[in-house]
């Protein structure tokens, strides 16, 4: 974990409300883990903005974040260019548990969630396969990036506009049921990895889901980023930050 | 260079940068980036008798120069404080304090004699937390509520005890008189003061708890008034606090009569705040030929 200032080595867009930036920071990219992510210092603002790492690149010691404009913190960091310097804490919480021996692995992901899982499809030793939901052909974000390493990727957008016509987890239902994949791994609106999760439940496939909350100090310090977890002892408010952003979807209690 | 130490209730501190309670866990975290033996000292997040799971999610929203928490003081209670954190925190060599919190007067005379047995240097009485419902906020909003706590926790303990008083009361000055005559070593303030944010397009608040705490620099100019009104009036030690994010800050808390210093939302900005107020403040006292932090506390000279 290191806090530090980085310079941008890239920047660019997915979309016109998607963008992307590449920093370099040796020691961070060595440390990094799939699933791990990011405190961003945004001007003028109290709170760091978390985002989810997208890819590590430990020989060239970069790391690439893919992320959405929502308010005034990442408005602002869409701003950035090469060159600029950003102040960024990390690489924080737990990563996907990923072993070499989940041979299928299947990810899913949905609108800015996305971006977090390309580093399973980096990783997976023989390919895996991607449902990438969008909701129409102007949100698209990473096809080609994931088109590149992963085996099978299915995209779906709400209207049709590209790919295929309907929700990721139809798609999900489908491969789940032909294929006997030995993990799950989802990131994307609530409602999605909840219906993720229990189809994976149904098949008795292994099941990894990255949650958001809102987060003050991003190191387990200050207790804000509570998530209701269930635990040896009992149910218990988590947090996101520090036991996660990745937890066991058997044990999120939505 | 300048001497930092200061002493409060016969504890020495190396410097008078504490970094307060419920921001700050239990140090391990931040002991990541630097020595936790940098710091004059550690206020614990608030702990109670038994644990308590805090307040649902959101907990924290983001305002104007600062920020609203409701937490609800989740904490893995006292019995576990003392076998799994306080051993640890006890060989950072820094002064550890206890900040402790209640439903009770029982409950909080149970929590301080339990501290009482264990090598923690100080105990801090968080009398003000805003978040739990009847938690606290009934002692800390009027003299008599500090008085009355403050005596039974007096009672039950030997160790140096501070109190830490609430923003959200009439007369800061009456109540930190009520804890210097009901026998507290020292006050600090101030905690935060409550506050609402509401999203617009929703029309919901943030904060599922609806209200939160507000500290960050926008309470500042609250703390530097309340903190000088509070060491107008008594003549035990004040630990100032509230929006310190730069040393300026706390030169100006200093000088407005806070002996001490804590350190909250600033951390979450920067985790390095501490040594660089720190720092700063010693530049300043070596730059304007200062020989002791001590020398600039209450040296504010308010206009006739
Ligand atoms: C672990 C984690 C990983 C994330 N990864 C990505 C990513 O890879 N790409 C991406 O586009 N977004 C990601 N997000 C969401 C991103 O953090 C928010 O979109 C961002 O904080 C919004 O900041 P803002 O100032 O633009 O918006 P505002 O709405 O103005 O922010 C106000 C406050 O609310 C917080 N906030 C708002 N939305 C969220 C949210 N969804 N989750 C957590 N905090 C929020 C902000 O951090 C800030 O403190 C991630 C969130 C988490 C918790
Ligand atoms: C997330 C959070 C949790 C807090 N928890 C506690 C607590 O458990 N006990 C307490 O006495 N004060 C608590 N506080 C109040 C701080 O210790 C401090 O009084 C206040 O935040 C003002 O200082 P600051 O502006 O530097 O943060 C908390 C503050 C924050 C932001
Ligand atoms: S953000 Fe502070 S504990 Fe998670």
């Amino acid at each position: 974990m290191i806090q530090g200032i980085f310079p941008v080595v890239k920047a660019g867009t997915q979309n016109d409300n998607c963008f992307e930036i590449t920093f370099k920071a040796p020691d961070m990219a060595k440390e990094a883990k799939v699933g791990q992510f990011v405190h961003i210092l945004c001007d003028g603002k109290t709170l760091r903005r978390p985002i989810s790492i997208c890819r590590i690149d430990k020989a060239e010691g970069t790391l690439r974040i893919v992320f959405e404009k929502r308010g005034e913190g990442t408005a602002w960091l869409s701003k950035c260019k090469e060159g600029d310097e950003l102040d960024i804490l990390g690489p924080l919480g737990n990563g996907f548990p990923l072993c070499d021996t989940n041979k299928n692995v299947l990810v899913v992901g949905g609108g800015i969630g996305v971006p977090p899982l390309l580093g399973i499809a980096d990783f997976a030793a023989d390919g895996c396969d991607a449902v990438l939901g969008f909701r129409d052909r102007d949100h698209l974000c990473l096809i080609d990036d994931f088109k590149s390493v992963a085996g099978n990727v299915f995209v779906m957008t709400d209207d049709g506009s590209f790919g295929e016509k309907g929700f990721v987890t139809e798609r999900v239902r489908a491969l789940v049921s032909e294929k006997a994949y030995d993990a799950v791994y989802a990131c994307g609106p609530s409602p999605m990895l909840k219906a993720v999760s229990a189809l994976a439940a149904e098949k008795g496939i292994d099941c990894y889901i990255s949650l958001e909350e809102r987060m003050g100090c991003g190191i387990g310090a200050c207790l804000v980023c509570a998530c209701k977890i269930k635990t040896a002892d009992g149910e218990k408010y988590l947090h996101v930050c520090k036991d996660g952003p990745v937890f066991k979807a058997s044990e999120v209690i939505w | 260079m300048a001497d930092m130490k200061v002493k409060i209730a016969g504890v020495e501190f190396s410097n008078p940068i504490i970094t307060a309670s419920g921001t700050y866990g239990f140090g391990k975290e931040y002991s990541n980036f630097f020595s936790l033996s940098e710091l004059g000292g550690i206020s614990c997040k608030g702990i109670t008798l038994e644990e308590r799971q805090g307040n649902p999610p959101p907990r924290i929203a983001e305002t104007p120069s600062g920020i609203l928490n409701s937490v609800g003081l989740q904490n893995p209670g006292v019995d576990y404080f003392i076998e799994h954190d306080l051993p640890w925190l006890k060989t950072q060599d820094t002064v550890i304090i206890a900040n402790i919190a209640g439903r009770t007067m029982e409950d909080y005379c149970t929590v301080a004699k339990k501290l009482d047995a264990t090598n923690v240097d100080m105990i801090e009485l968080n009398i003000s937390c805003p978040n739990v419902k009847a938690g606290g906020v009934a002692f800390g909003v009027t003299p008599q509520g500090v008085e009355e706590i403050t005596t039974a926790v007096r009672a039950a303990t030997k160790k140096p005890l501070i109190v830490k008083l609430t923003p959200n009361t009439a007369d800061i000055s009456q109540t930190a008189k009520a804890a210097e005559n009901a026998g507290a070593d020292a006050v600090s303030l101030i905690n935060t003061l409550t506050g609402m944010k509401i999203d617009i397009n929703t029309r919901r608040p943030v904060l599922r708890n609806n209200t939160g705490g507000l500290s960050g620099a926008a309470v500042l100019p609250v703390a530097v008034r309340m903190v000088w009104q509070a060491a107008n009036a008594v003549k035990i030690p004040v630990i100032g606090m509230g929006g310190i994010c730069r040393w300026q800050d706390a030169v100006e808390l200093m000088l407005a009569g806070a002996c001490a210093l804590q350190i909250g939302t600033a951390n979450f900005t920067d985790a390095y705040t501490p040594i660089k107020v720190r720092d700063g403040l010693e530049k300043y006292l070596d730059d304007n030929g200062y020989a002791s932090v001590g020398d600039i506390v209450g040296k504010v000279e308010v206009w006739e």
